[in-house]
């Protein structure tokens, strides 16, 4: 059913987003990651649960290119890379529609595809009705919804997820939650999602990483065999305790 | 996502809890319908300014009648006198209004130059770091520049028509367009720029898309303050300048020395009521422009 996987050892540079031999030294001398390698496949979701301030985020944003490592080196397609914010990163004074159609906007798709690309969006998240809302009318949840949207616009092969649902409540996180599966399995993306929430993280993925205290390097890996899509009483399910278990001593002994 | 308004119904008191459901619904009704609270706020917030308008109206008399003798009153003429004299004589009104619009004109001009001047120094800031520390200090002298210390020499230089006393405008409303712009500027929040990164925007979509409209809150703030400024350095520029047609400031100056009390108490009564006008009017526009997204706060 279960077992650490021998990945954490092993050099694998093929998938959609791989990482190998990751490690970020910040100029002021702080390591935050180290020896970092593992790769994401296509119909993968993996998430990394880990302490905080042990370099999560850090790996996330080295993913996107939005910051060099130090060492090691990255393989992924950033033309349409999916990153979803810890904030939702709205644009204050853009609708939800409009907002959401922002990246399709920068990527230069002309006005009908831009519609056409928002409606099928918003229809996903469940955002239909709220389309003329300014985000400051917005609970927390929806607006890390339209942050979705707004990523699912571009169909990213590779979704890039840093602790989205930290702020919300924990019966909207369970929702959003259950929601990110169903897209995982219809949108058919390679998934990185970052947390500090051990059942969320055994909840949405395939696979899930515990990191160490700093500098961050994977200490355990952890396959997820429950199918999808799964359904929210899986959270009752004793394996699920099990399991949730088992990454919470990994994560203790870290 | 809707909830339903039992659920947020108060908790009836222990000694209402015998009384029918409707009835107790009524009774703990939150607060008073909004249709009824109205009339009594505006009570509530139009009393105290009128009691104490009133009571500086009494005072006004009372220096007038009491304080000083019949033969120094032309020092301050009772508030009916100004009334009579300065408003209702049309001869004396035209000729303030007509003054009064010479400077309005005067100082939206020099406001749309300082406009267009800090507009553009502040988005040079915020492009470069270089081009920032290179203008900021000299941004924080211009405004540390006693205007009256200058006038003499722009006068000097630009003659003593309009234009010195757009220039005055200029300089006196140029600081607060800057740094605020400059402020907004640089206000979009981290996540925002990383976002921009990541979709490979380049400058002119970043500054167009994201900069400007965040920059706009701050922008108004500086543009309410530098309207007040524009119009206070129209007056001045045209109390040093007297050349051309004659502004607000050169009346004040006349009426002041030929003693026409009520007159001038009209002219600075309507002064006073130029600058009111003019941050209400930019208040209303930026309510317009951005209110429906911001959260703009109420003005009086």
């Amino acid at each position: 059913m279960k077992g650490e996987t021998d990945l954490v050892t092993t050099v694998t540079t093929t998938g959609a987003l791989s990482f190998d031999g990751i490690g970020m030294t910040f100029p002021d001398g702080t390591e935050a990651l180290r020896n970092i390698t593992f790769s994401i496949d296509k119909g993968e979701f993996i998430t990394v649960v880990g302490p905080s301030g042990c370099g999560k985020s850090t790996l996330l944003r080295i993913a996107s290119g939005l910051l060099d490592p130090t060492a090691g080196s990255v393989e992924v397609d950033r033309e349409r890379l999916g990153y979803v914010f810890q904030d939702a990163t709205l644009l204050p004074w853009r609708t939800v529609r409009q907002n959401i159609e922002l990246l399709a906007e920068l990527h230069g798709f002309d006005s009908a595809e831009r519609t056409r690309l928002s409606t099928a969006a918003i229809e996903l998240v469940g955002l239909t009705g709220f389309e003329n809302h300014y985000p400051k009318s917005l609970s927390g949840g929806m607006k890390m919804r339209t942050s979705l949207a707004r990523t699912l616009t571009l169909k990213p092969p590779v979704f890039l997820f840093d602790e989205p649902f930290g702020a919300v409540d924990e019966m909207t996180r369970e929702h959003l939650n259950e929601e990110t599966q169903r897209l995982f399995q219809s949108e058919g993306f390679a998934g990185l999602f970052i947390t500090h929430s051990i059942s969320e993280a055994v909840f949405m993925s395939t696979k899930v990483y515990v990191m160490s205290a700093r500098p961050g390097r994977i200490i355990a890996g952890f396959d997820v065999p429950f199918s999808y899509p799964r359904q929210p009483e899986l959270r009752f399910n004793p394996d699920f305790a099990q399991l949730s278990g088992e990454v919470s001593l990994a994560l203790r002994g870290s | 996502m809707t909830v339903s308004p039992d659920l947020i119904r108060p908790a009836p008191e222990g000694s209402a809890s015998d009384l029918p459901p409707a009835e107790e619904a009524l009774v703990h009704t939150p607060g008073p319908l909004p249709g009824a609270s109205r009339p009594k706020s505006l009570v509530r917030v139009a009393v105290p300014p009128v009691v104490l308008g009133a009571a500086l109206l009494g005072f006004w008399y009372v220096i007038s009648y009491v304080i000083l003798e019949p033969s120094r009153r032309f020092l301050l003429q009772p508030p009916h006198k100004v009334v009579e004299v300065g408003f209702l004589e049309w001869d004396n009104y035209s000729r303030i209004l007509k003054a009064l619009w010479n400077s309005t004109q005067v100082a939206l001009i020099g406001l749309g130059i300082a406009i267009t001047i800090g507009f553009f120094l502040a988005t040079m800031m915020s492009q470069a770091k270089m081009i920032e520390r290179a203008v900021f200090p000299f941004a924080v002298t211009l405004q540390a520049i006693p205007i009256l210390a200058i006038v003499p020499m722009i006068g000097f230089w630009f003659g003593y028509g309009t234009t010195a006393r757009v220039i005055v405008c200029i300089i006196i409303s140029l600081f607060p367009i800057i740094m605020n712009t400059l402020f907004g500027l640089q206000s979009a929040e981290r996540g925002m720029h990383d976002l921009f990164t990541l979709h490979q925007a380049n400058r002119l979509t970043r500054l167009r898309k994201l900069m400007f409209p965040a920059a706009l809150p701050a922008v108004f703030a500086g543009l309410r303050i530098s309207a007040g400024l524009a119009v206070i350095g129209a007056i001045v520029g045209d109390f040093f300048f007297g050349q051309g047609e004659a502004g607000i400031g050169q009346l004040l100056r006349r009426y002041a020395s030929q003693l026409d009390g009520e007159e001038l108490l009209t002219s600075v009564i309507m002064s006073s009521a130029l600058g009111v006008v003019t941050f209400w009017t930019f208040g209303w526009i930026q309510k317009l422009v951005i209110g429906k997204w911001h959260e703009t706060e109420v003005l009086g």
